[in-house]
């Protein structure tokens, strides 16, 4: 079978794309998924949609993110649980109330409303707070979170309506090019493909590798944690970047935390009890009353990172394109992301400039300087 | 189709009816893991000790499957629900 576009990786990065062509009109799009939609690291994030960063670029990418997660249940026919409930981000030294000035005024700049705020007004956004625990904070009400499950499965349906075939458990194990087209080794057949997507997140390097081209991107284990529901307690994202936690409360009540840890790079995916230690002792001493919640499950997913913890995104060699290495803050981008990687595929100038993130920044030594990234 | 059994709640902690779990695996969905993700059956509080034989019987009779190679999600821990105060009271001792 042969189809115009092929995108490996059914996460939310790849059937966003594949959704995004065929709204643009392209006819023929395969996305092939080794498992099912959500089963890789969409399905595990924290799922926090964050505008406040320290670069121009990812703060557009971000701003326009929010942009259509704001009419995205209603445009890909899915509640997909969007909420504004904002992002607090502690501050814990002078040195971090510095950079987020910086940041505050280029985001203010672009439109995003962050501001900086004292430790009485973050008490009263978030009155559980341990005041003793951080000197200021910043907060952005229309920063917010979404169901990245059901983020995912609407992108996959959407996708599905407007003519994409999206193949679940079916594993690409091989690519040969020849005479201008891709031919795919899979486990339900080969199939021939003029475009060639890589969407694979953590798995991004194995992909790469099989059309021949080397990506220095490498993936991490982020372990996450559900709690029972609680009545409502409070609607905004909590981060600190020093510890690298955030907390959320999600729409059915339960918190879903999450915290940076030290790891080497694998494609682990096991839980630790390490992490319920770490995490607990974090948690608390930035959220006392969370020692009266209970933990209902953990698990974990995988950070495809790369040197600079920023994207590489474009096409890397004649015909094969990549959106990988989104180093753990894929899911908050995505929409905008999937959409700009639409248009570059089918020659459509994009409206935000992404060459910042082309593969050979890396070579040329251009790496991008994020002061805001959590792990 | 009965219409009664459709009413039927077979995830009692996020209130998921059959019905809800056909008309899922009507429109596609073919494991227990996707049904999780989808519709949230199996993340409660019991983590899925009620629900995951009833949807396995299901996935089973409507995609004639044969109910061992409907597999039931993958086990998280902790085993139990565990509060972060216990956690913090047994790493400081």
């Amino acid at each position: 079978m042969s189809f115009d576009v092929g995108v490996i990786g059914g996460g939310v990065i790849g059937c966003a794309i594949a959704y995004n062509l065929a709204k643009f009109g392209q006819k023929n799009v395969v996305v092939f998924e080794r498992q099912y939609p959500g089963a890789g690291s969409t399905g595990r994030c924290g799922a926090g949609v964050r505008q406040q960063w320290g670069l121009e670029m990812n703060c557009r990418l971000a701003r326009g993110s929010v942009k259509i997660f704001e009419q995205l249940s209603s445009e890909l026919g899915v509640d997909i649980e969007f909420r504004q409930g904002g992002y607090l981000v502690l501050a814990h030294t002078e040195k971090q109330i510095e950079q987020f000035e910086k940041n505050v005024s280029l985001q203010n700049s672009l439109g995003i409303p962050s501001r900086i705020i004292t430790v009485e007004e973050a008490l009263e956004i978030v009155p559980y707070l341990n005041p003793e625990s951080f000197i200021a904070a910043t907060f952005c009400p229309t920063d917010g979170h979404a169901n990245p499950l059901l983020t995912n499965y609407a992108y996959a349906k959407a996708a599905e309506r407007l003519g994409v075939k999206v193949m679940k458990f079916t594993e690409v194990s091989g690519v040969e090019r020849s005479n201008g087209v891709f031919k795919l080794t899979t486990s339900r057949g080969n199939f021939e493909v003029g475009c060639l997507v890589n969407a694979a997140g953590g798995y991004s390097k194995p992909v790469a590798a099989m059309v021949g081209v080397d990506i220095p991107t490498y993936s991490e284990r982020h372990q996450i944690l559900v709690t029972a529901p609680v009545p409502r307690m409070f609607d905004c994202m909590v981060i600190s970047f020093t510890s690298g936690i955030y907390a959320q409360q999600v729409p059915q009540g339960s918190f879903v935390l999450g915290i940076a840890e030290n790891e080497e790079p694998s494609y682990n995916t096991n839980s630790s009890w390490q992490f319920l230690e770490h995490i607990t002792y974090e948690v608390t001493s930035i959220l006392p009353v969370f020692g009266e919640l209970s933990i209902v499950r953990q698990w974990a997913g995988l950070y495809n990172k790369t040197p600079d913890s920023q994207p590489i995104l474009g096409e890397v060699s004649p015909g094969f394109f990549v959106a990988v290495g989104f180093s753990g803050h894929g899911f908050m981008i995505a929409p905008k992301t999937a959409e700009i990687m639409a248009k570059l595929i089918l020659g459509i100038k994009p409206d935000i400039d992404i060459s910042y993130l082309s593969l050979d920044r890396f070579e040329k030594g251009e790496l991008i300087v994020e002061p805001s990234v959590v792990g | 189709m009965k219409g009664s059994d459709n009413d039927i709640i077979v995830c009692r902690c996020e209130d998921i009816t059959l019905g809800e779990i056909r008309e899922k695996i009507r429109e596609g969905l073919t494991t227990t893991e996707e049904l999780k993700r989808v519709l949230r059956v199996g993340m409660g509080p019991c983590r899925g000790k009620s629900c995951v034989p009833i949807i396995r019987r299901e996935l089973s009779r409507m995609l004639s499957l044969p109910m061992a190679d409907v597999l039931p999600p993958k086990d998280r821990p902790p085993v139990v629900m565990v509060k972060f105060k216990s956690i913090l009271e047994g790493s400081e001792e």
